[in-house]
């Protein structure tokens, strides 16, 4: 296994031909008599003088000299190859509709209906969605909590291996790498588990990119040996905000085609020239500076964090927690930092911070919350932030919270997430619920992991943490209901 | 050849004047940096394309923050400015002497070193014994401080730009905190004509009154500041900048001024008011004024001559 910083480029790195493409398509000035209506932004004065013309003018179509997403064979094609070349992969994909279809597309082309599929139960929305969609059968693997923080951390290897053993017929495991907080697990150690017993290893590495760019930083999936990888580009690599990459490893060799397949089941034809060019550029940024940017975006990390610890009533923590076992590795680059010990919970640090100091961070949840650091910080930003918890610590901060509810709840499993979501249902009031099997999910977004999924049996301990998050003033969504007042149950 | 200087005072609008030569051009860390040397206002120094102060008119801005605390607050002993970097504030307060120490953390030492090169009339304190200079982010330096000031003083740049930390919630809330409880808190509070700036000036009015039991906000007439006319803010949980003005003890110390006066002191928080409507209401002149291009139709045009 190679460090990033030893990967060896089988290509010139230098190139970026979609974005190349798109500039000298821009000088031709073709004349356009197909789609988008806007032709270059001359159709929507309003929309070219808020985003600009030079953005209005790549806003284009598939076109013999541009390529198609959908069937890529030109700069496309060459694009995508750089990307897989730059992340370690032996293939890529450029994706338009987040690192959502990623996950799906990870998930519906390893998984028929019926199959099953390892994962801890803290995944993504995306993840739970895509068993939906393809019918596959989940075997949880619950998360080892840090009875501390009260957060769920990743799974530890033993549970892995207990949960190959009972079902050695699973087609896949689904690792988060690393999961919200910034935890990982011993990814390395799972792939080998997996691998031995004949099972794909997909990563969810939404918040993963940097780990391809760093060698501080835990194993990227791609390094570890991984199958897939749903690698969020937007969100610390600096691309748009819903382009991602999937990555394949050299045992999907011959499934790439397959995989293309599913992934246009559900995406679009008409991609966005403007997502794949930043992918485009991005890549090639990262390829160049990307050791560079993330080096001082851990050195904005590691100072943010001894500054805050300072200030007192905040944990911001980080290395120290690892254990070797499910919090095996920790990215450098999150900045989850645990409130309760100023009695604060850290949704309303959260919240104080965006209303009062104009300062939005990514999410609070009961006892934490997490800012993230990537490409595009400062240092004027970082002062900002610990000069703001400063302040609220004075302003709010009180006697240690004894309440601590674990981020964690642990889920009684009934159905299949597809049969309860089909199901006849019926709407009850939250707080009738209980027992009942859910058919929708109840999450907290952000983080967007469900506290209740469907198929699982609603339990009183969920529906505490649910009361208990609305006190909060958390944002909750899942339910059809936009007041997350009730939930669809199975009919009994 | 004629050189000109102009500034952009708003999108549309610009201040202008002849530049003998441009006597220097650098880029630090932090901004561009130029002095210029002017037929009408000596030598000015200008940042990112902004005029900061001239040897003409700079004696308005240095005296309106330094003489309007200290004619209010009776024993400052330990003082702190924010930028300050061209040293005009720092020569103003340095003509107290029962003030023991100040702190002046200029994020830039660049400036500092321009000031000396190129505005000796400004540049004059930075030796002073009770003086130390820190090079290093102004919210950085404040939020480390607690129970230690009796005076701050804001001399910054505007909110786009290096200056960017010292409009917020955070940074005056800290500043509380590193004052005494008696302690005086005076910015530079941006203009109340055109837009940008007004807007500002109404955030940090906003800002400032949520903290402080007094935040009150004075003028002056800055010919080259946008529109020619600035604002300053008067935080205090302890004193209120007019009812607390002790006039003799401060004519007693026999100070010259070129610009202040216990008089003018008193005129000073007496606003026009759209000036208190900016700041009571947050009401922008812009939104109030139909602007010429937005209007709906011309009148008959005659302008053949």
């Amino acid at each position: 296994m190679n460090s990033p910083s030893q990967r060896n480029y089988l290509m010139d790195q230098t190139q970026a031909p979609l974005f190349e493409a798109l500039r000298e398509f821009r000088k031709r000035r073709m004349v356009s008599f197909d789609v988008p209506g806007h032709k270059q932004g001359r159709g929507n004065k309003e929309l070219t003088a808020f985003l600009g013309k030079d953005c209005l003018s790549v806003d284009v179509n598939a076109m013999k000299m541009l390529d198609s997403l959908i069937h890529p064979t030109g700069v496309i094609d060459q694009a995508q190859k750089l990307a897989a070349d730059a992340f370690g992969a032996d293939k890529s994909f450029f994706m338009v509709n987040g690192t959502t279809s990623a996950v799906q597309a990870m998930i519906l082309s390893s998984c028929s209906p019926g199959d099953k599929i390892i994962m801890p139960r803290n995944v993504h929305r995306s993840a739970i969605n895509a068993l939906i969609l393809s019918r596959a059968i989940p075997v949880y693997v619950n998360p080892s909590v840090n009875q501390a923080l009260g957060i769920p951390l990743g799974m530890a290897l033993e549970d892995v291996a207990a949960a190959i053993g009972e079902h050695p017929d699973a087609k896949a495991i689904l690792v988060n790498n690393p999961t919200y907080y910034g935890v990982c697990a011993d990814l390395v150690s799972i792939v080998k588990l997996a691998h031995d017993a004949g099972m794909r290893v997909l990563v969810d590495e939404a918040h993963g990119t940097h780990f391809y760019f760093s060698d501080a930083l835990p194993v990227s999936g791609m390094d570890a040996g991984a199958d897939m990888c749903a690698v969020s580009l937007h969100k610390t690599g600096g691309s748009l905000t819903q382009s991602s990459l999937l990555l394949l490893g050299p045992r999907m060799r011959e499934e790439c085609g397959y995989v293309r397949q599913i992934i246009n089941l559900t995406q679009t034809t008409s991609a966005s020239y403007l997502l794949m060019s930043s992918l485009d550029i991005t890549r090639r940024t990262l390829v160049q500076d990307g050791f560079s940017i993330y080096r001082r975006v851990i050195e904005f990390a590691d100072y943010a964090r001894s500054e805050i610890n300072q200030i007192g009533g905040y944990d911001a923590f980080g290395t120290e927690k690892c254990d070797g076992g499910a919090f095996f590795a920790f990215d450098l680059c999150k900045l989850p930092v645990h409130t309760r010990a100023m009695g604060l919970s850290g949704v309303e640090v959260y919240d104080l911070l965006r209303d009062d100091y104009d300062i939005q961070i990514e999410f609070g949840d009961l006892h934490n919350f997490l800012a993230i650091l990537s490409v595009g910080d400062r240092p004027v930003g970082i002062e900002r932030l610990i000069a703001a918890l400063a302040d609220i610590r004075l302003r709010y901060g009180g006697e240690a919270a004894t309440d601590l509810i674990n981020e964690y709840i642990k889920p009684s499993v009934a159905v299949t997430p597809a049969e309860a979501f089909y199901a006849p249902a019926e709407s009850l009031p939250m707080a009738d619920c209980e027992g009942r099997i859910a058919s929708e999910s109840v999450m907290c977004y952000p983080p967007g992991i469900p506290i209740v999924a469907p198929g699982e049996r609603v339990t009183a301990e969920a529906l505490e943490y649910i009361r208990y998050a609305k006190e909060k003033g958390s944002t909750m969504t899942g339910t059809e209901d936009p007041q997350v007042e009730h939930l669809y149950v199975m009919l009994e | 050849m004629e050189l000109w200087f102009n500034e952009f005072q708003s999108a549309d609008s610009k201040f202008s004047f002849r530049v003998r030569r441009q006597l220097f051009s650098r880029y630090s860390d932090f901004q561009h940096i130029q002095v210029l040397d002017t037929y009408e206002f000596g030598r000015v120094l200008v940042m990112d394309g902004f005029i900061m102060t001239s040897e003409k008119d700079e004696f308005i801005y240095h005296e309106m923050v330094t003489h309007v605390p200290l004619a209010v607050h009776p024993q400052v002993r330990k003082a702190l400015i924010i930028g300050g970097g061209d040293g005009g504030t720092l020569r103003e307060l340095c003509r107290y002497p029962d003030i023991e120490d100040i702190v002046m953390v200029e994020i830039d030492p660049l400036v500092v070193e321009v000031s000396r090169k190129y505005l000796p009339t400004l540049a004059v304190s930075f030796d002073d014994p009770r003086v130390t200079i820190l090079h290093e982010d102004g919210l950085r330096y404040v939020r480390r401080c607690h129970d230690m000031f009796d005076l701050i003083i804001v001399d910054s740049t505007d909110p786009f730009g290096p200056g960017e930390s010292l409009f917020t919630r955070e940074f005056y809330s800290n500043c509380k905190h590193a004052l005494k409880a008696d302690g005086i808190l005076v910015n530079q509070h941006e203009g109340p004509y055109y837009r940008e700036d007004a807007e500002e000036a109404s955030a940090i009015h906003r800002k400032t009154s949520s903290i402080f039991a007094h935040a009150r906000v004075y003028q002056a007439h800055i010919p080259t500041y946008p529109a020619g006319h600035w604002l300053f803010g008067f935080m205090s949980d302890s004193w209120d900048p007019v009812a607390d003005l002790d006039r003799e003890r401060w004519e007693a110390r026999g100070l010259e001024t070129r610009y202040y006066n216990p008089d003018l002191h008193r005129g000073a928080f007496l606003l026009p008011t759209y000036v208190r409507r900016l700041l009571e209401e947050g009401e922008i002149l812009d939104d109030v004024f139909v602007r010429a291009k937005d209007r709906d139709e011309d009148p008959e045009v005659d302008d053949h001559e």
